[in-house]
């Protein structure tokens, strides 16, 4: 269970995000561009630090405002997976797969379930956008990361390319036993995807729905962001 | 011809080149990736020796180097030896000289960088020494070969700080570029001819190769 209650002053408004996310469950920060969601993603990941607040993972405290706690990325275990440009370009497919893992049977077996063995000797710039991303979520998941942070993963890819990830991570999502939060802007995929929202918007203070079974909930749940957002 | 000042003019060259990547690299990735006040203050200090005239910098140096100059009297202090006109006091102005030449290629690699893949490593949990051997350094090699290249060239090359602090001492401080000019001076034109035939040569492979590098220092990220 991840918990999270933060606050940051931005240029002009105050981010502010108030929720939880238990193992096995996906969350989708939704709101319009600007609003602080990558930011947010960044603060979880500790590369940038809120101003007060706490975020704590499995009774354990990553950040903490009134104790001075703040730990490194490092030290949070994550998996992380931008928009773009999150491989290493000197590297190939399995380079990248193997950055953190050295041993091979999981890095073969990782390109075996993300099914990328047969660009396995191939650098980023030679293989197309959705294989980029199928080798990135490989190298965020190589070293059993204990949070997965998805930055608008599936954002610079084409539509058929990105339904077909968006259904293969709903599948990882049932496999997974660890919180994974995903930020976009895409409502279809919000409706796919999301177990729970959380919408991030400068004007409103974090309206929040969380119903992870029923569909429905989830719909409504949309038709609400949709009246207001967009 | 005698061959010693272009020996000598390559050993000062290659002593100079090693010593001023392991003095760059690090000052340019900090420049690159940290922002301070002030910061434009020390990159036009580094930059100086690219304005001033080698003898207002030889001259400082020498004044330095000199027994009561606070680098002559550390180096006494160190060696028991005077830093004056030895290939020692070459190397140490040559370092200054040439340093704007090494910086500047290494930190443009370095900030052609996409700033995330340094995030992705600490997020993957390397450390900052990590990151640098086993992401920045593969990305950024042929900044810092043009870098090596172009500090080779410019020490093998230089002259006027060299004739202020070294003087023309044969076989310690007589480098290539003052044998030509002592050649010159004495009415000895074929000698000067070919020695400066072989520093062109050598200058014009040099650039040849850094140009070349530097058409391929594109990063393909995707």
């Amino acid at each position: 269970m991840l918990e999270v209650a933060i606050k940051k002053q931005m240029p002009g408004f105050t981010l502010s995000a108030e929720f939880s996310c238990r193992n096995g469950q996906l969350v989708v920060f939704t709101g319009p561009s600007g609003a602080g969601k990558t930011t947010l993603i960044r603060i979880l990941a500790g590369l940038e630090s809120a101003d007060q607040g706490s975020i704590c993972y499995q009774g354990r405290t990553w950040y903490d405002s009134a104790r001075g706690i703040h730990l490194p990325p490092k030290s949070r275990e994550l998996g992380y997976v931008f928009q773009e440009h999150t491989l290493f370009p000197h590297l190939s497919v399995k380079g990248n797969v193997g950055f953190m893992q050295k041993n091979p049977n999981k890095v073969n077996a990782l390109l075996r379930v993300f099914k990328i063995q047969h660009i396995a000797d191939h650098k980023p710039h030679q293989i197309s956008g959705g294989e980029r991303q199928r080798t990135a979520f490989a190298q965020a998941l190589a070293k059993d990361p204990k949070l997965l942070l998805l930055d608008e993963p599936f954002s610079a890819l084409d539509s058929a390319t990105r339904n077909r990830l968006q259904y293969e991570l709903k599948k990882l999502r049932d496999k997974l036993s660890i919180p994974i939060l995903h930020v976009t802007h895409d409502l279809t995929e919000v409706e796919y995807l999301a177990d729970k929202i959380v919408h991030i918007d400068r004007k409103f203070p974090v309206p929040r729905y969380e119903q992870p079974k029923t569909e429905n909930k989830v719909q409504s749940a949309l038709k609400y962001f949709k009246s207001v957002a967009y | 011809m005698d061959y010693t000042p272009l020996l000598l003019s390559a050993k000062l060259a290659l002593v100079c080149t090693v010593l001023l990547l392991l003095i760059a690299t690090p000052a340019a990735y900090f420049l690159a990736f940290k922002n301070f006040k002030g910061k434009f203050l020390i990159e036009s200090l580094i930059g100086l020796p690219l304005v001033v005239p080698p003898t207002v910098l030889g001259f400082y140096m020498l004044i330095l180097m000199g027994p009561k100059g606070p680098l002559g009297k550390g180096w006494i202090y160190l060696t028991g030896g005077s830093l004056a006109f030895t290939f020692a006091g070459l190397v140490f102005a040559s370092l200054l000289h040439a340093i704007p030449f090494a910086l500047q290629p290494i930190k443009a690699s370095f900030e052609k960088l996409d700033g995330r893949l340094l995030e992705m490593t600490s997020v993957l949990g390397l450390s900052p020494l990590q990151a640098f051997f086993r992401v920045v350094l593969p990305n950024t090699i042929n900044g810092l070969s043009a870098a090596a290249m172009l500090s080779f060239a410019h020490t093998m090359g230089e002259f006027g700080i060299i004739l202020m602090v070294g003087g023309s001492i044969p076989g310690k401080t007589k480098v290539a570029s003052i044998a030509i000019y002592e050649y010159v001076e004495n009415l000895q034109y074929d000698k000067a001819a070919l020695m400066s035939l072989v520093m062109i040569a050598v200058s014009y492979a040099i650039l040849i190769s850094v140009n070349y590098l530097n058409s391929r220092q594109e990063i393909n990220y995707a």
